[in-house]
């Protein structure tokens, strides 16, 4: 089963490897959302969503719909 | 005289745009519209060395040159068009320090246009904070370009950046990368089809869907030797051009920035730890509502019952130095009265847009965002739609305005529709003299009854604006495509000119604006109170004199009465008497029928009509209050504002759709009558119905 960043826990890190879902907005990417760019949870709202990500350094937070649709690779656990 | 350097700011929301364009203006700029559209339009002026001028435009802040709003588009249709006078000779892109590698994405496209642009560096004070060095002449030539290390907090740069504009035409205008090589054969397709043209030009005008001075879309699908692709495939180019951008940007930090992660300290994790937590960040928000209204409602009240003593004194005070006549009281019983009803505001308004704007500036509206999405969720709005509920209880345009940047049309169209329930400090004057009348002083627990009710009244409009969105969200069939990206911004210490200047702005925009309006009514509701037609009106006098010969009144008495009986027949007395019969089932009389048939234009005018119908016909001033606390019921007796009617009122004006300007913005923001016309319907009927059971059930 292919992972997505709706799965990543606190504390763990990440490694975007796929974006191309035509359900991931423009912006998103235009912000820093890419393959090979880390991705870390900072904070999730009650019942896991939205969640509040650091990618790259950028710190926003995205609905776990949109979440889904990002294929990431965990790098630590 | 030399010609004026035009500027256009350009960057990114939260880098400090506005603090760099209010360092280089000061006091001298205004705010405008652009024409046909209610994006906000910021320019001023700076004075440069050598005596030259620089006319500066803030544009709104932006992500990229795709625009996925109108605001964003505004930005796009002014550095694609060299025709427009505002366009300009050189672009300033404001980054902030800490996040430089997405900055710089929009700064590429800029570069494209080859227009000169500057980069500011803002926020360089957080550099050694955040363990940040960098190579500014290495990145000066990978970037082509001159960078202005600013701190607007520490006042550093600013100078720096003056003497670079004023030396515009020194910088370079080539691009810092080729795009075009993400679709080599593409783009020399399109090269040969436009020779005249510049190429990432033309790429927007494919990708955007949007008209753009003299080359359009479809003249673009005109030409037969070129094919455009279709939108899956422009979407994919769109993503391979981004990626192509952030490779050449990440390999000119790489060199060119060094951050030693263990020198930095971050404050956010710490704050955000607690500020977005599951329990203690919806409680720390509760409290921070809950003080805002508190403090509205106390600190406002002292200047606001100056105010209020003061026109009353000054209106006064011109009957008894002006000679007697129409003139006089045009301006003691029109003017006056109505510009007292205007001032009145300022104090709440004035609190209101600091509290506002320093939960902005502080980056917290953000963390409310991602606090309150997934309830909002539930009745069809977005996390986004907080923010305009909370501004519209300070003015629901400016909050209709801020509903832009949701994603989502039907969202956003939910948030529109159900913003006019909050309420808006136009109603709170309202309140406040209705509440001080028929509310008991006392006290609950220590909150006072008054405060509570205010409380209350504030309450039911939040509910009523859930409640209509969740029926909404029920009845619109709209599908839209939905998603929601947030940005996070750093915790900053509000900026007092910042805050200053945004207090000032909005201040004095409702002033000007609605002022207008309250003042041109209280004009014409003094002329139709002062004149009328009839022997009613016009022997008053003869024919009170007759009916009363017999009783002996004092000739102060007399006079009272005859003023009352003229303004009973006055033009202003003949249209409140003709709706008489729809309101008295409320409770109302024609005096507050004709406060509530004139606060359809502005609910704010509703107080200022009263007090002028109420001078008009009293020889001693005296605060409004107090006139409206002696009103006695015609028919019933006893005193008209009573609690019964008084609650009725304060019901009425918590749904009722009254206010000219809002629908004219609805209008505006929704591209259709439709919409503003269910809005005036729907609430004022249903507010007519809940104030009449109100009314009903008590009396």
């Amino acid at each position: 089963m292919k992972l997505t960043l709706a799965d990543i826990k606190r504390g763990q890190q990440g490694v975007i490897i796929d974006v191309s879902s035509i359900h991931i907005p423009l912006k998103l990417l235009e912000m820093g959302c890419l393959p090979g760019n880390p991705v870390e949870l900072v904070q999730v709202a009650p019942f896991a969503d939205p969640m509040y990500l650091n990618i790259n350094g950028t710190h926003l937070a995205i609905r776990k719909e949109t979440a889904i649709h990002i294929l990431i690779e965990i790098s630590n656990v | 005289m030399s010609k004026q350097i035009n500027v256009a700011l350009i960057g990114n929301p939260n880098t400090g745009k506005t603090s760099v364009f209010n360092s280089l203006t000061g006091l001298n700029q205004k705010v405008g519209n652009y024409p046909g559209i209610t994006v906000e339009k910021k320019e001023g002026i700076c004075k440069l060395p050598r005596g030259v001028k620089a006319h500066i435009i803030d544009l709104p802040g932006t992500y990229s040159l795709n625009a996925s709003s109108l605001d964003e588009n505004v930005v796009i249709e002014l550095l694609l068009n060299k025709n427009d006078k505002d366009f300009p000779d050189v672009a300033v892109v404001v980054s902030d320090v800490e996040n430089l590698k997405r900055n710089l994405l929009l700064y590429t496209q800029i570069k494209d246009l080859k227009i000169p642009t500057i980069l500011v560096i803002n926020m360089s004070d957080r550099m050694a904070y955040k363990g940040i060095q960098l190579d500014i002449a290495y990145l000066e030539k990978e970037l082509q370009t001159k960078i202005a290390l600013v701190s607007t907090r520490k006042n550093k740069g600013i100078d720096q950046l003056k003497e670079l504009i004023t030396n515009y035409k020194e910088l370079s205008t080539e691009p810092c990368l080729n795009a075009s090589e993400i679709d080599k054969e593409y783009f020399d397709k399109l090269r040969k089809a436009f020779p005249n043209q510049l190429l990432y030009k033309l790429w927007l005008v494919i990708t955007q869907d949007v008209n753009f001075g003299k080359i359009d879309r479809n003249e673009i699908d005109a030409i037969n030797s070129f094919k455009t692709k279709g939108k899956a495939d422009l979407k994919r180019l769109q993503q391979k051009e981004t990626i192509k951008r952030y490779q050449f940007i990440n390999n000119t930090l790489k060199k060119g920035q060094t951050i030693d992660l263990k020198s930095a300290k971050d404050l956010r994790i710490k704050l955000d730890r607690i500020l977005t937590h599951k329990v203690w960040g919806y409680l720390i928000f509760a409290v921070i509502l809950l003080t805002i209204f508190q403090a509205i409602y106390d600190w406002s009240s002292v200047p606001m019952d100056f105010i209020d003593s003061a026109f009353a004194s000054l209106s006064e005070w011109t009957k008894n130095v002006m000679p007697e006549g129409a003139f006089t009281s045009l301006i003691a019983e029109g003017i006056i009265p109505g510009l007292g009803g205007i001032v009145i505001f300022i104090p709440q308004i004035a609190f209101l847009f600091l509290f506002i704007s320093v939960l902005e500036e502080t980056g917290y509206m953000s963390r409310v965002v991602f606090l309150m999405d997934r309830i909002m969720r539930r009745f069809g709005l977005s996390g986004k739609s907080v923010v305009p509920l909370i501004s519209g209880t300070a003015c629901a345009i400016p909050a209709i305005m801020a509903t832009r940047n949701i994603e989502s049309w039907k969202e956003r169209l939910i948030t529109i529709l159900v913003t006019p329930f909050t309420t808006c400090s136009a109603r709170l004057p309202v309140y406040l003299i209705i509440i001080s009348l028929v509310i008991p002083e006392g006290r609950f627990f220590g909150l006072s009854y008054q405060a509570l009710t205010l409380m209350l009244l504030y309450l039911i409009g939040f509910g009523a604006a859930i409640i209509s969105a969740w029926i909404l969200n029920k009845i619109l069939k709209i599908k839209s495509k939905t998603f929601f990206v947030v940005e996070m911004p750093n915790y900053k210490l509000p900026l007092f000119k910042n805050v200053a200047l945004t207090v000032l702005e909005k201040t004095k925009s409702f002033v000007f604006g609605a002022g207008k309006i309250i003042l041109a009514i209280s004009i014409v509701l003094w002329f139709l109170a002062s004149y009328g037609s009839g022997d009613d009106f016009n022997n008053a006098e003869e024919i009170i004199t007759t009916q009363f010969a017999s009783e002996n009144l004092s000739s102060e008495e007399l006079q009272q009465k005859i003023s009352s009986h003229q303004l009973e027949h006055s033009f202003i007395g003949i249209a409140g008497h003709a709706i008489e019969p729809a309101i008295r089932p409320l409770g109302y009389d024609w005096k507050i029928g004709i406060a509530i048939v004139s606060s359809f234009a502005a609910r704010e005018v509703f107080v200022g009509t009263l007090a002028t119908i109420y001078s008009v016909g009293s020889d001693e001033e005296e605060t409004i209050k107090n006139r409206m606390a002696g009103e006695v019921n015609p028919i019933l007796g006893g005193p008209l504002f009573n609690f019964a009617s008084g609650i009725s009122l304060l019901l009425f004006y918590a749904f009722a759709m009254q206010c000219m300007s809002t629908l004219a913005v609805v209008k505006r923001e929704t591209n259709s009558w439709k919409w503003p016309m269910y809005q005036l319907v729907i609430m004022s009927a249903f507010a007519y119905v809940v104030a009449l059971i109100a009314y009903q059930v008590l009396k």
